[in-house]
């Protein structure tokens, strides 16, 4: 790990200051990502702007038919919540399976989603849920917050804040994992939400999709049934050594189906 | 430099320490508490197990800086003052949970963690196992250390038992 200078700032206008002071900036949160990163030298920041002690970024609350979590709350927190298990258990039960215990304990929602790692878990739960991302500057719909491979619409510096979570009248989030690192190879969320049937699918491609015909197909009728016939092109999807494009493809299917069947 | 204020293992540890610093290397290098052990540093193995304000961390995977202000407890922490040893260690010598010891520690911490997180229910075997998903042992093949923590939790006053 290269040398780097460390600041603790108290407020989001303080670290976003101390963001734009530095040369090359990074945020840090669990560091479940990035410290890994600066071990492999992969980055070098200059400074490194901890969000660890900012309030702002804390906290679960309960919101007008939804709930909201802040951008430090850890995946363990997610999971063991109990107004969340209530109204969204299908969040909680992916944050239950993010990582390992350890992993849960340091990582943090704001972390996984700017990080948006093609094989993370949430970037499904946001676009499944129809979920908003607050950042310092704006609001903006999870559908337009992940824009391709580690790549989102967080301008340089701004920050995520919060996240709200619509309740859906039901929903499940399916993972096939990876056996050694628990990220998803395939992951897919359905959820019958106030804005229609949707289903978000993540490990598959470089960035988080939906499948418009699998939510006509479920709008129409929720069996598995309805989906069972639909091809995925597996064409843009992701190879490597856990698994070929075409047997993703097959796996997004397989994970949309098990999705269905736990809730229809 | 930054200056550094962790309780450790109820002793308050005042330093000033080079951000970049990792608070695995704090514990070892610093405080030469070597109970804490360093497997693969990519943070899989779970060796480096430690508590931070009672919750299980991967040690490699913390700045030391990060830890400011806050308690860290490591597999020195947690034997009782006169140097018997904490039931869950007792367990693991008691039930062959480990072969060369290097994973133990961590195994250890994280064992403690994962009984404290599942008071609110019975403890099965099946939970422990899904629970040390990120501890690796590449002696034992598990069996014993599951053996270990079921009377090691038991001797805690934890209910175990219920479905495997
Ligand atoms: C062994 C292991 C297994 C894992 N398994 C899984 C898994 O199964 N599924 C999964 O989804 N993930 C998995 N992860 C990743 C884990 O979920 C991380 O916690 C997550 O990717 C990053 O969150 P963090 O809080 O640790 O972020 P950090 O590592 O601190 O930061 C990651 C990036 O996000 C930026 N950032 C952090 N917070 C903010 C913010 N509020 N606003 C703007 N930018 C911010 C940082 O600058 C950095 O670039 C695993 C990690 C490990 C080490
Ligand atoms: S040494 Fe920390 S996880 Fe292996
Ligand atoms: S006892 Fe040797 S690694 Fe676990």
């Amino acid at each position: 790990m290269y040398a780097f200078a460390y600041q603790r700032p108290n407020t989001l206008k303080e670290a976003e200051a101390a963001f734009n002071a530095g040369e090359d900036a990074s945020y840090l949160a669990g560091g479940q990502t990035l410290i890994p990163t600066l071990k492999q030298r992969l980055r070098q920041p200059s400074v490194v702007v901890d969000l660890g002690a900012i309030a702002a970024l804390k906290g679960i609350a309960a919101t007008n038919g939804g709930i909201s979590v802040g951008a430090a709350v850890c995946h363990a927190d997610v999971a063991a919540a109990p107004e969340i298990r209530k109204l969204i258990p299908a969040l909680a039960r992916l944050a239950s399976q993010i990582g390992d215990p350890q992993v849960r304990n340091r990582g943090t929602l704001g972390g996984s989603i700017a990080n948006n790692d093609p094989a993370s878990d949430y970037p499904a739960a946001l676009v499944g849920l129809g979920a908003t991302v607050h950042t310092s500057a704006r609001d903006l719909a999870a559908d337009e917050f992940f824009t391709g491979m580690f790549e989102t619409a967080l301008a340089s510096g701004e920050l995520v804040v919060k996240v709200s979570f619509p309740a859906p009248r039901r929903a499940a989030y399916v993972k096939f994992r990876n056996p050694a690192s628990r990220y998803a190879i395939v992951g897919v969320m359905v959820a019958e939400t106030a804005q229609g049937v949707r289903v978000a699918v993540t490990g598959a491609g470089p960035c988080v999709f939906r499948i418009p015909e699998m939510e006509a197909a479920l709008a129409k009728t929720f069996s598995i049934g309805a989906i069972q016939n639909i091809p995925i092109a597996s064409g843009e999807l992701n190879a490597d050594i856990h698994a070929t494009a075409e047997y993703r493809a097959h796996l997004v299917g397989v994970m949309a189906e098990r999705a269905v069947a736990m809730i229809a | 430099m930054t200056d550094i204020t962790i309780t450790v293992n109820d002793r308050e540890i005042t330093a000033t320490v080079e951000p970049r610093l990792l608070l695995v290397e704090f514990l070892r290098e610093t405080l030469l508490l070597t109970g804490t052990h360093v497997g693969c540093d990519t943070s899989q193995c779970g060796a480096c197990t430690v508590h931070l304000n009672g919750r299980s961390v991967k040690a490699c995977t913390v700045l030391a800086v990060q830890a400011d202000g806050q308690r860290v407890t490591t597999i020195e922490g947690i034997a009782a003052a006169d140097g018997a040893l904490h039931p869950m260690q007792e367990a693991f010598r008691e039930h062959h949970g480990l072969q060369c010891g290097f994973c133990t520690p961590g195994m250890v911490m994280s064992a403690l963690a994962l009984v404290e997180r599942n008071r609110g229910e019975p403890l099965t075997e099946t939970i422990i196992r899904n629970e040390l998903e990120g501890n690796l042992c590449r002696c034992t093949g598990y069996q014993g250390i599951v053996k270990s923590i079921v009377a090691g939790a038991k001797a805690m006053g934890a209910h175990v038992g219920g479905a495997p």
